[in-house]
């Protein structure tokens, strides 16, 4: 057992793999995830290995092969859907949430859809409006779908078999800046927990409750506030729908102060979301009102230092820490 | 206090009693009966927090406790009913007084007596108890003989009527004036203020604490803060807020908080300290406990009697100790040049924060010789000796103020220096912020008094009983030396032991003086347990 140092992409390329070689009903479908290696090469090399059989290759119609990945899982099949962002899942919108969602209930619990959909999200990338949208938060709003944003290599590797296993839909939101992020993970990594937030970075003045690709972001953020002698909690959502809120609960009855950290647009968002929960059920172990750093309610430039402007960046999100601690520590 | 409208046929309620005029709610904070349990007219049935004082509250009626129906800790507005009755049982009732049932607690001592005959609020039994009035003593003018507030104030004399307190008017209670003929008119249910009550505040009153959920008048304050300042009782109005737009932030309670309790130790010491007295009976009577602070202005008048009360106790309890301990003393100047050279050297290593001072090297040295002298660490009681399993050493600590505490280091034998040295400074800094834990109060099996610092030479303490001794420590201070045929000049430092001479005689002493002496003089002996270890 030793340590191998990999990128998420290949962290992410690895755990198709796994799954494609631990179960024979594991098949990858979408556009260009065949013969050009996929649109950020996570599936590069994949048809060589396994076949056209089960590296498919779909044509522009999200819409027909969301739904046919959705009807191969009712019918017994574990298939791994890639969109290439979210924006483009928009025009599934229609599979995803009326049918890979309700089925379950509309079927009175005979039909479970096993199915899982990859796709990237997140701006950085200087993609512009139509390709760097943060819409994960939209997922997480619907009763019946499971939403996983992993933050970490190890979650890249670990949490699409864990996905696989659910009886349910899994969305997978893979930030597109996250790709080239490397680190040292056993190489034994497995399948990781998807029910549980993760402490980060443990800290006592302020909890810094984020995910995906944001956590570089706070952890950085982190770093700064410390020469300060601002000790901040940083936790990894991991899920954004089932929330483990009772783990950001815990965490702001130690610290007493939160900072939400979400790359989607502030009004009506996940971050919405747990500012509500923890008012909800901490509020009386607040000290301070709850900071929000979120991307400006614009869509993504495409100017790097318009859309940098845009995003929350570590000053701001180590300002917002500030402001909730004050000089009360 | 009413007949509950929604109750089965014949129940009654007990409700939020009216204990002051601009009462809104209150909390039962305490129950001091559950279903099934007979009460009586008069009884003391709960404690209720009213965010300024902890009254006790009467049951208005007699009966049989049905079911409880607000649990304690939540507050609730008055007039909700917070417990139903049945009526007593016929033959219950004639008896009543002489059984049936689990007869609930009548007084709690807490407040002042209530007197069987005349009837009397929770209010004016306080207030008889501030002016130390004897309600025995007092004839009442109000409905059915009850002693009301002017009675009471009469009693006291001329002095008290000069007294500016807004005065909460007097409860009329229906349900005690059965021989007067009730007038034909709608009979309030509940208890009614006497006189009107004055829609503009009489005087400015300290602003209530206020619980969660409670907003504090015109006082920005972090809902975090608000419940800490409730659990600390630290009223908001005294507190200066940080926070923005002067918002009170846990910081600023936690401020208050010290800042109020330097002078004053909290009464959870005192009691602590008061806890040795309880072992026999006193001869004082027990001091009035108010169980929070109610406000500024009760603060302050709060600290001097805290003060004083202390004073009182350690008077007690000493003068105790010297009528009661034979003390014999002992003495031994220690050579500190090898302990105070490890320790510069030890110290070089750590940073400022952890640094070692040579009193926690002395603290060890008494923790491990009374290890092995295990007759200088224990109790004396019931005219013989117990040794202790394990040595607390309890730290004599000056609080600000006035007063000593002595806190205790909790198997000191057993720690590193380093360990030792936190703690010790963990220790000294709460028992000056008042945040000593109830166990540190109570463990204490030996006793260490430090005075060098005050440049004291040497320092004869007296026991703290049921301890059967107590070692004194002076200053550090440079000495011409004799050894081995050699003179020259050393810090030293002045060790005494005050013992206990009904559980130890000189020898024994000795031996202990002597071994802490060794100890010191050579922290680092190699094969065998030391004040380094």
């Amino acid at each position: 057992m030793g340590l191998v140092k990999l990128t998420y992409r290949e962290a992410m390329r690895a755990a198709i793999r796994d799954a494609l070689r631990r179960d024979d009903r594991v098949f990858l479908m979408g556009e260009d995830v065949g013969r050009y290696g996929g649109c950020f090469a996570v599936s590069l090399g994949l048809l060589e290995e396994f076949g056209p059989e089960r590296i498919r290759d779909a044509p522009l119609s999200e819409g027909a092969f969301v739904g046919a990945g959705i009807g191969a899982a009712m019918n017994g099949m574990r298939p791994i859907v890639e969109i290439m962002t979210v924006n483009f899942s928009l025009l599934a919108l229609d599979q995803i949430v009326n049918n890979a969602a309700t089925l379950l209930h509309m079927s009175g619990g005979q039909f479970n859809v096993p199915v899982v959909i990859r796709m990237t999200t997140g701006a950085g990338r200087q993609l512009a409006a139509q390709h760097s949208h943060s819409l994960e938060g939209w997922y997480a709003h619907i009763p019946g779908l499971r939403i996983l944003t992993p933050a970490t290599v190890e979650d890249a590797r670990g949490m699409l078999w864990t996905a696989l296993c659910d009886p349910d839909p899994v969305l997978v939101f893979e930030h597109g800046s996250l790709y080239n992020a490397a680190a040292q993970i056993d190489e034994n990594a497995g399948p990781v927990d998807i029910d549980r937030a993760l402490v980060r970075r443990p800290g006592r003045d302020v909890t810094v409750a984020t995910y995906g690709g944001m956590l570089p972001r706070c952890l950085e953020a982190a770093e700064d506030l410390a020469r300060d002698g601002v000790d901040a909690e940083v936790i990894d959502l991991r899920t954004l729908r089932p929330l483990d809120d009772a783990m950001i609960l815990d965490s702001v009855r130690h610290t007493h102060r939160l900072v939400v950290v979400d790359e989607g647009w502030r009004s009506g968002s996940v971050s919405a979301e747990i500012s509500t929960r923890v008012v909800e059920q901490a509020f009386y172990d607040l000290d301070a009102p709850i900071e929000r750093v979120c991307t400006a309610e614009v869509p993504l430039p495409y100017a790097r230092h318009l859309e940098e402007a845009a995003l929350p960046g570590p000053v701001a999100i180590a300002a917002a820490a500030r402001r909730t601690v004050g000089d009360g520590r | 206090m009413g007949t509950g409208a929604g109750s089965g046929v014949g129940t009654t309620s007990f409700t939020m009693p009216v204990l002051g005029a601009d009462m809104e709610s209150g909390t039962v904070t305490e129950w001091l009966v559950g279903p099934g349990d007979t009460v009586h007219k008069g009884d003391v049935v709960a404690v209720i927090d009213t965010a300024k004082a902890d009254i006790d509250a009467e049951c208005l009626h007699s009966g049989v406790v049905e079911e409880i129906l607000v649990p304690t800790g939540r507050s609730v507005p008055v007039g909700t009913p917070l417990a139903t009755l049945r009526p007593l049982p016929a033959e219950l009732r004639e008896r009543a007084g002489e059984g049936g049932g689990r007869p609930a607690r009548r007084e709690r001592g807490r407040t002042g007596k209530a007197p069987r005959g005349a009837p009397t609020g929770p209010l004016v039994r306080r207030l008889a108890q501030e002016l130390g009035v004897d309600l025995a003593q007092v004839t009442g003018t109000g409905r059915g003989g009850a002693i009301t507030r002017a009675d009471v104030q009469r009693a006291a004399g001329a002095e008290v009527s000069r007294r500016r307190e807004p005065a909460p008017p007097e409860p009329v209670q229906q349900e005690r004036v059965p021989q007067v003929p009730v007038p034909q008119v709608p009979v309030p249910l509940e208890p009614v203020p006497l006189e009107p009550v004055p829609l503009e505040p009489v005087s400015p009153r300290p602003e209530p604490v206020p619980r969660p959920g409670e907003r504090a008048r015109g006082i920005r304050i972090s809902p975090y803060a608000a419940r800490l300042a409730a659990e600390l009782g630290v009223a908001p109005a005294t507190i200066h807020g940080t926070g923005p737009g002067g918002a009170i932030r846990a910081v600023d309670v936690r401020t208050a908080h010290a800042r109020e309790v330097e002078a004053p130790p909290s009464e959870a010491i005192r009691e602590a300290v008061l806890e040795p007295m309880r072992e026999r009976p006193v001869e004082a009577p027990a001091l009035p406990a108010p169980r929070r602070p109610a406000g500024a202005r009760d603060l302050q008048a709060g600290a001097r009697d805290r003060i004083a009360a202390m004073r009182a106790t350690t008077a007690r309890l000493m003068a105790r100790s010297k009528r009661e301990i034979p003390h014999y003393y002992l003495s031994t100047t220690i050579d500190l040049a090898e302990a105070l050279g490890w320790l510069r050297g030890r110290n070089l290593e750590l940073p400022v924060e952890e640094r070692i001072v040579p009193a926690a090297v002395l603290l060890k040295a008494t923790a491990l010789a009374a290890d092995r002298v295990p007759e200088m660490n224990g109790f004396w009681r019931n005219d013989r000796f117990e040794p202790a399993p394990e040595v607390n050493l309890g730290v004599a600590v000056s609080v600000r103020g006035g007063g000593l505490i002595t806190p205790a280091l909790l198997d000191v034998a057993g720690v590193p220096l380093e360990t030792l040295m936190a703690r010790l400074r963990d220790l000294v800094g709460r028992a000056r912020s008042g945040r000593l834990r109830g166990a540190e109060l109570a463990a204490g099996t030996l006793t260490v008094t430090n005075l060098g610092d005050l440049g004291v030479d040497s320092v004869y303490g007296v026991i703290y009983p049921p301890q059967v001794a107590l070692v004194g420590f002076g200053r550090v201070v440079e000495r011409p030396w004799a050894e081995g045929g050699m003179l020259g000049v050393r810090p030293t430092v002045t060790a005494t032991l005050s013992a206990d001479h009904r559980a130890s005689d000189g020898s024994i002493g000795g031996r202990f003086l002597a071994e802490i002496a060794r100890l010191v003089a050579r922290p680092e002996v190699p094969g065998e347990r030391g004040v380094v270890g």
